[in-house]
């Protein structure tokens, strides 16, 4: 299929997992935020907005790629690093 | 020591070890390559050569390069620029295809093979300081991860947390750096070559322009590959930002466009990706040289990427290369201060690197801005359609006329256009 969902996309894409979040998101400083920009950039849809207006992040499909915390307008909101050594994603065919 | 072993920084660990020095390279990913995504093409493979002689017998590539397309697009139409030639189809070539897992791992193993020692698996945290802030190593992501060098080549990629955290590379911000998401389409090898229209073994690029990406600013570009295509979209962090758009959207956008459609058609997903481009130029150099350290590859900005030329993999092959013969220029001469390693930037300039990005230093933001992005492109394919839409029986316009229509329509001011093109003629033509 050449037209795929995101959710098919994911499919393709290898992930080993870091056992603790590589990427922490803070909650007081996002509350009052209205752009909620890493929504929308993140290549792997993984920020969600909550209905209390706090963003829920999931960092076991991410692609380390660091579009959110360049995109956000906020700072410290975003606390960014690498997934330890041989974790996270892991690319076979690109 | 070198910290990630991508092209920039195998290519140095590869000169350092022919040179007698203990290396110790180090990577984050499962393997060299297993982090990284690019189109991926590897242009000037001259480069490389200088390095590997006929690396291409070797080398996993996918196809050699003969012919590219520059295609510019409105909604329904799109004019291209075709360019295929039988010079780039013998050595030493002009530019391949190529899968960044398997071409960066072979990379690596060319540099173990000389002697350095590969660590995978391994996250270069921060650089380590002495009190008069010279480099004298790294801390790793390990139990007891102080590991000691006198000099480090920071060549982890464009995050480059150990180039930000000294301070050799500021902030970047979203107008630095874009976002690219990609997916691998396996395709029938026979189908492929002729859809292309192409030599068994070789193939094409396609760089795409205009509303592709919609309102965000940004191409998309589609390679061949042995048994599949590239393809994705490039776009701009701020753009993306202020348009709310989510980037997979407009690689399906990208997709459905009605010239890239027959193109992609039957095609089935292999693999998605994603990765930051480092695409500001001479905006967003680093500092290239500290006391004990070097920066090299996108880590420093050292991507070249002008609409015209995207060529990233062999800029920072060139200057992992030439960080790695400074580096053991300063170790035998036993001065790895920044004076000591100051050979980096001397080879930069002598090879062309460094002029290179000075001379087209106005082209990304030219590329970038909105007309360039949006009207130019319908405009031009305006023209075309006005020129080629046949007028039966009505009398038919000069080019002169077509164009002044079109560009009325467009609504940009003659005297806009004509700063632009003097603009785009100083970026590219002169």
């Amino acid at each position: 299929m050449v037209s795929t969902t995101l959710a098919e996309k994911m499919t393709t894409v290898r992930f080993r997992p870091d056992h603790e979040p590589h990427i922490v998101v803070d909650g007081d400083i996002c509350r009052d935020c209205t752009l909620h920009t890493c929504v929308y950039v993140c290549p792997a849809n993984l920020f969600s907005l909550l209905s209390d207006g706090s963003i829920l992040f999931n960092h076991e499909e991410c692609f380390e790629c660091g579009t959110c915390y360049v995109a956000c307008n906020r700072e410290g909101a975003i606390h960014w690093r690498y997934p330890g050594g041989g974790r996270g994603v892991s690319f076979r065919d690109s | 020591m070198v910290a990630g072993a991508g092209p920039a920084g195998s290519a140095a660990a590869l000169v350092l070890a022919r040179a007698g020095r203990s290396v110790l390279l180090l990577e984050r990913g499962e393997f060299p390559g297993s982090k990284n995504v690019s189109g991926a093409a590897i242009y000037g493979p001259d480069v490389l050569a200088e390095l590997i002689p006929a690396f291409w017998e070797t080398a996993p590539i996918e196809r050699v390069l003969t012919r590219r397309v520059i295609c510019v697009t409105s909604e329904e139409s799109s004019l291209s620029l075709d360019f295929a030639t039988r010079r780039f189809a013998s050595p030493p070539y002009n530019a391949f295809s190529v899968l960044r897992p398997r071409f960066d791992r072979w990379l690596a193993d060319q540099a173990v093979a000389a002697g350095a020692t590969l660590l995978n698996e391994t996250v270069a945290d921060e650089l380590l300081r002495d009190a008069t802030g010279r480099v004298r190593g790294v801390r790793v992501r390990r139990p007891d991860g102080d590991i000691e060098a006198p000099v480090v080549i920071a060549a982890d990629g464009v995050n480059s947390f150990l180039a930000r955290g000294v301070g050799l590379q500021r902030e970047l911000g979203g107008h630095d750096l874009s976002v690219g998401v990609k997916e691998v389409l396996a395709v029938d090898r026979g189908v492929l070559e002729e859809r292309f229209h192409l030599e068994a073994g070789e193939g094409v690029t396609y760089e795409f322009l205009g509303s592709v990406t919609g309102d965000v600013a940004g191409g998309s570009f589609l390679y061949t590959n042995r048994e599949s295509l590239s393809l994705g979209v490039i776009v701009e962090i701020a753009s993306l930002a202020e348009h709310r758009v989510r980037p997979y959207e407009l690689l399906e956008r990208f997709k459905a466009h009605p010239t890239v459609a027959p193109l992609v058609r039957g095609g089935s997903l292999v693999e998605y990706s994603a990765h930051m481009v480092p695409e500001a130029g001479q905006a967003m150099l680093a500092t290239l040289a500290g006391d004990g350290v070097l920066v090299a590859g996108d880590a420093a900005g050292l991507c070249f990427a002008t609409g015209l030329y995207l060529e990233g993999i062999n800029y920072a092959i060139a200057s992992g290369r030439a960080a790695g013969e400074a580096a053991a220029e300063a170790l035998a001469a036993g001065d790895t201060s920044a004076a000591g390693l100051a050979g980096y930037e001397r080879r930069l300039e002598e090879r062309g690197v460094l002029p290179d990005f000075r001379r087209f230093r106005m082209a990304p933001r030219f590329i970038m801005g909105e007309r360039m992005q949006r009207l130019y492109p319908e405009i031009v394919t305006g023209v075309a359609e006005r020129v080629l839409r046949s007028q039966g029986g009505r009398p038919k316009q000069k080019l002169l006329p077509a164009v002044t229509d079109e560009v009325r329509r467009s609504g940009v001011p003659i005297r806009r256009l004509l700063r632009d093109l003097w603009e785009g003629g100083r970026a590219f033509g002169w």
